[in-house]
């Protein structure tokens, strides 16, 4: 690692999540630090998700509270979050289908952006200036992510762990300070979920990014994460490195199931 | 050519510091440096080699793709009086040991982390490898190693010891000569080690300026550099005749990236092997059998106009008024936008060369208007021995003599060169030189072949490969395995084939299908399969593949020297012949004899007469991990044709 483990970036305390009758989380508290790839692994309908979105202001949790860098929030605002440096990918990707590789990336410098909506339309002066640094930015992130073929492809017509790379390359280009990346690896063969390990690898290695991180493919995790949390039927049972994790026996014995 | 490398760079740098000599695609955007940048670069670099105590003849090992840095580094290199020795970027680390421990290099300078991890993995093998410098630092900043070294680092050091020593490079400038060894490229090679050729500042120049003398090159054109550097071809291209005429060299933002590239740069001077070539034809037509039907009999009726005048207007014979008129209208139409869609509509000389090219792939460039050449050399011979000239390319021969060379067949019809580019040697192999290079100076280029009525070299094979078929109906026929191939090789579906009869009753072949042409031609007619070696096994596939041998067959039943080398059995092989598992060499020519050991079963099979065989084959795959597949190969017979007659 480049940049050390740091103190506590964002801590989870005590969340709990409800939809109706249907408990998602039981009272879930750990914490992320500085610089670390933090996994959440658990298997279907574990809660992995609604953990996400919560950190993410998605959903507002009935009870617990989020703290990050030392500021303490009962329910986060998903732009206040961006605001903060908070990004993250989805799942199902969300990106324009229509619009090229480049522009789905410039939309993630949005927040970035100070001219006004008239001068960035007519593209003048102040606008054209601010839009070639962003420009210049995003070509550094296509170039990181070695998508540089495709710059002016739609996204649509990109195959699937391609438009997952466009997606991780849009979260990058809010030069975030946490990633929270929601199963990137899923759908993906192989080779294609090497080339996401090495990126994410990547990114908090050059960029010092924390990087939060759901993922089913166990082997995976435990090959990048430096700390994961197991959840299970929106609990808790296992918190640690990926050593004492594999060791659990609750985490066993959700993930082999026990013998009767 | 009295001069060397790091004098014509000195030379271009003070006449016209300020114009483009390098290109690179960074960041989306095209970075140029003039030649006096480079000139500035390459002085630092050789102060930060010489610093590491980089010493006159040594040999540095450059691997990487066409970067303007590691261009800078071989003229670094050169200025101190070290010589680069360019080796193949997609070659596996193993193969680096021998060109490594052979000139006991103590450098080398490689692209980016890729290269990197296979010079650290041979790295106990080759205890001379004292230094490496890398160019792209990415993923490279937590490797412990302290004898890696940032290029970008050695600059800034070289730069620092510049302003200490500032006539240092002007010295060592001049010190080198041209006849000092300018740069040493190993040859793939089909049997053995690969052997280091070896080449002077005077024989590279030499041929750079005939070269360009033949196709009046000038300052003003425009090359894309994409194949390896390691390779003498791109080396001439890209780098002495870079050199010899000062014009600009493009290095694109990726491999992937070619296409794109190639569009924006519009080289004017342009340089593709037959594959490359033969690689955006499929992608045009497949393109065009998915355009609207008003565009597509467009561009078939177009497309036989350019057929039945273009190639005869390309050689400048005179066209009547009513053709004249329609290629006109056919050139605004259709050839014009496909030129600038190929990338090539700025081309004003095209070369293709390294394998035989299909007369029909060679028209169909010349016919919309393209000036595709034909040229022949090697590694020996510093590329330039035969060029097409502008008005006589024909699809059969690879050109005339171009200026100082001279050409003599021998009794077995062996081709001989004599010029001033041949190779000084192969390195620490005398054995070698004297075989290939006799006591008069005439090089065996171990091509068989034979100088036509128009004074067109026409090669047929190489002389060794040049067999006899022993017993059968043909025996005692003339075999030429290579001209059987290329033969076959011509058909879109085919992608490569490996031909035997020498001492044998028959021409048995095992064929490659084209995964993508075939792949295409399935799915257009709903066949399904389930991956390369099931479709390979495809009894349709047999028999699209049945009508191309026998096509071949037809075609070699008119030749009067070759009637005899007509294929009677062949097989589908069910996996790509591949330069990873040794069954191609890097530069992509099939090693016959190897495959016939690998794939004894098979060839056994072809002349036992068996209907089918199973078979299991190791593979390598681009990781490093190995497995193995296995198929139970079909074996079809052929019809062979009467030989139509002696007549020439």
């Amino acid at each position: 690692m480049s940049k050390p483990i740091g103190d506590v970036i964002l801590n989870v305390q005590n969340i709990s999540l409800s939809f109706g009758g249907v408990k998602a989380l039981a009272d879930i508290s750990f914490d992320v630090r500085e610089h670390e790839i933090r996994a959440i692994i658990g298997p279907n309908g574990a809660g992995k998700s609604s953990m996400l979105n919560c950190i993410n202001g998605v959903y507002t949790p009935q009870q617990g509270q989020i703290m990050f860098r030392g500021q303490t929030f009962s329910h986060m605002d998903s732009h206040q979050v961006a605001v903060m440096g908070v990004a993250r990918t989805f799942q199902n990707l969300a990106l324009f289908k229509g619009m090229s590789v480049l522009d789905n990336i410039m939309t993630g410098r949005n927040l970035r952006m100070k001219s006004n909506l008239f001068l960035q339309a007519i593209r003048w002066g102040p606008a054209e200036r601010e839009e070639m640094e962003h420009r210049q930015r995003v070509e550094e992130i296509i170039d990181f992510l070695e998508i540089q073929p495709y710059r002016k492809t739609p996204v649509g017509q990109l195959p699937y762990g391609l438009q997952k790379r466009v997606d991780l390359g849009r979260a990058l280009a809010l030069e975030p300070e946490v990633l929270l990346l929601d199963e990137p690896m899923a759908g993906m063969n192989v080779e294609e979920k090497q080339d996401m390990c090495r990126f994410i690898l990547d990114v908090n290695d050059e960029f010092g990014t924390t990087v939060v991180l759901i993922e089913h493919d166990m082997g995976v995790v435990m090959d990048i994460s430096d700390r994961v949390v197991v959840l299970d039927y929106g609990k808790k049972i296992g918190d640690g490195t990926p050593d004492e994790v594999r060791n659990n026996p609750e985490v066993i014995s959700a993930y082999l199931g026990t013998g009767h | 050519m009295d001069t060397t490398f790091p004098r014509l760079l000195a030379h271009h740098a003070r006449q016209r510091p300020g114009d483009a000599a390098l290109r690179e695609k960074e960041y989306g955007i095209w970075q140029t440096l003039g030649w006096a940048d480079v000139y500035v670069m390459v002085g630092h670099m050789a102060h930060a080699f010489a610093k590491d105590g980089m010493q006159r003849g040594d040999h540095v090992v450059i691997v990487g793709a066409n970067r303007p840095r590691l261009y800078a580094s071989m003229l670094a290199v050169q200025v101190l009086g070290g010589i680069p020795v360019p080796l193949y970027q997609d070659a596996v680390a193993t193969e680096y040991v021998f060109p490594i421990n052979n000139a006991e290099v103590r450098f080398a300078v490689v692209e980016n982390q890729e290269q990197v991890d296979k010079m650290l993995e041979i790295h106990a093998d080759c205890p001379s490898l004292a230094r490496i410098y890398y160019d792209d630092p990415r993923g490279l900043r937590n490797y412990p190693q302290t004898f890696l070294s940032h290029l970008q680092q050695a600059l800034h050091d070289g730069a620092a010891r510049a302003a200490e020593l500032p006539v240092f490079v002007q010295e060592h400038m001049e010190l080198g000569q041209p006849d000092d060894v300018a740069a040493m490229f190993f040859t793939s090679g089909t049997t053995g080690n690969p052997k280091g050729v070896v080449h002077t500042h005077r024989s590279l120049l030499d041929r750079a300026k005939a070269g360009a003398d033949f196709d009046k090159l000038t300052s003003h054109e425009e090359v894309l550099a994409y194949l390896p550097p390691a390779w003498i071809g791109q080396n001439i291209f890209s780098y002495a005749q870079w050199l010899y005429c000062g014009y600009v060299v493009n290095c694109p933002e990726s491999a992937e990236t070619v296409t794109i590239d190639l569009k924006e740069v519009g080289p004017t001077y342009y340089f593709a092997p037959p594959r490359v070539f033969e690689g955006l034809l499929t992608q045009v037509m497949i393109r065009m059998e998915d355009a609207s039907a008003i565009k597509r009999r467009m561009f078939k009726y177009f497309m036989d106009i350019a057929r039945a005048h273009g190639p005869r207007r390309m050689d400048g014979e005179a066209m009547g008024l009513w053709p004249s008129l329609m290629y006109a209208v056919g050139n605004v139409l259709v050839y014009g936008p496909l030129r600038n869609n190929l990338g090539l509509s700025r081309v004003r000389v095209a070369y293709t060369a390294g394998e035989a090219i299909g007369p029909d792939l060679f028209s169909f460039y010349r016919s919309i208007g393209i000036n595709l050449k034909q040229l022949y050399g090697s590694t020996e011979t510093a590329v330039f021995v035969c060029l097409q000239p502008d008005n006589q390319a024909y699809a059969d021969t690879v050109g005339v003599p171009c200026s100082g060379v001279e050409i003599r067949v021998a009794d077995n019809g062996e081709i001989l060169v004599k010029s001033d580019g041949l190779l000084k040697g192969y390195y620490k192999n005398p054995e070698a030189t004297a075989e290939v290079l006799n006591a008069d100076g005439w090089y065996k280029t171990n091509d068989a072949g034979f100088i036509d009525s128009r004074g067109h070299l026409k090669i047929i094979d190489r002389v060794k490969d040049v067999g006899r078929i022993q017993g059968g109906p043909n025996d005692g026929a003339m075999f030429a395995p290579k001209y059987v191939e290329n033969k076959l090789k011509f058909f879109p579906f085919i992608k490569e084939a490996v031909a035997y009869g020498d001492g044998r009753d028959r021409v048995c072949v095992m064929l490659n299908i084209d995964f993508d042409a075939v792949g295409n031609w399935a799915e257009r007619r709903n066949l399904p399969y389930a991956g390369y070696t099931d479709l390979a096994q495809k009894p349709e596939v047999y028999q699209l593949l049945l009508e191309c041998v026998e096509k071949v067959n037809a075609d070699l039943s008119a030749d009067n020297m070759l009637a005899g080398s007509q294929i009677s059995r062949f097989l589908v092989l069910h996996k790509e012949l591949d330069a990873d598992d040794g069954e191609l060499t890097r530069t992509n020519k099939v090693r016959r004899g190897y495959i016939a050991e690998k794939y004894a079963v098979l060839v056994d099979a072809l002349y036992q007469g068996r209907a089918q065989q199973y078979i299991e084959t190791a593979v390598k795959f681009e990781d490093g991990r190995s497995g193995s597949v296995s198929a139970t190969l079909t074996l079809s017979d052929a019809k062979v044709f009467a030989p139509v007659g002696r007549a020439a």
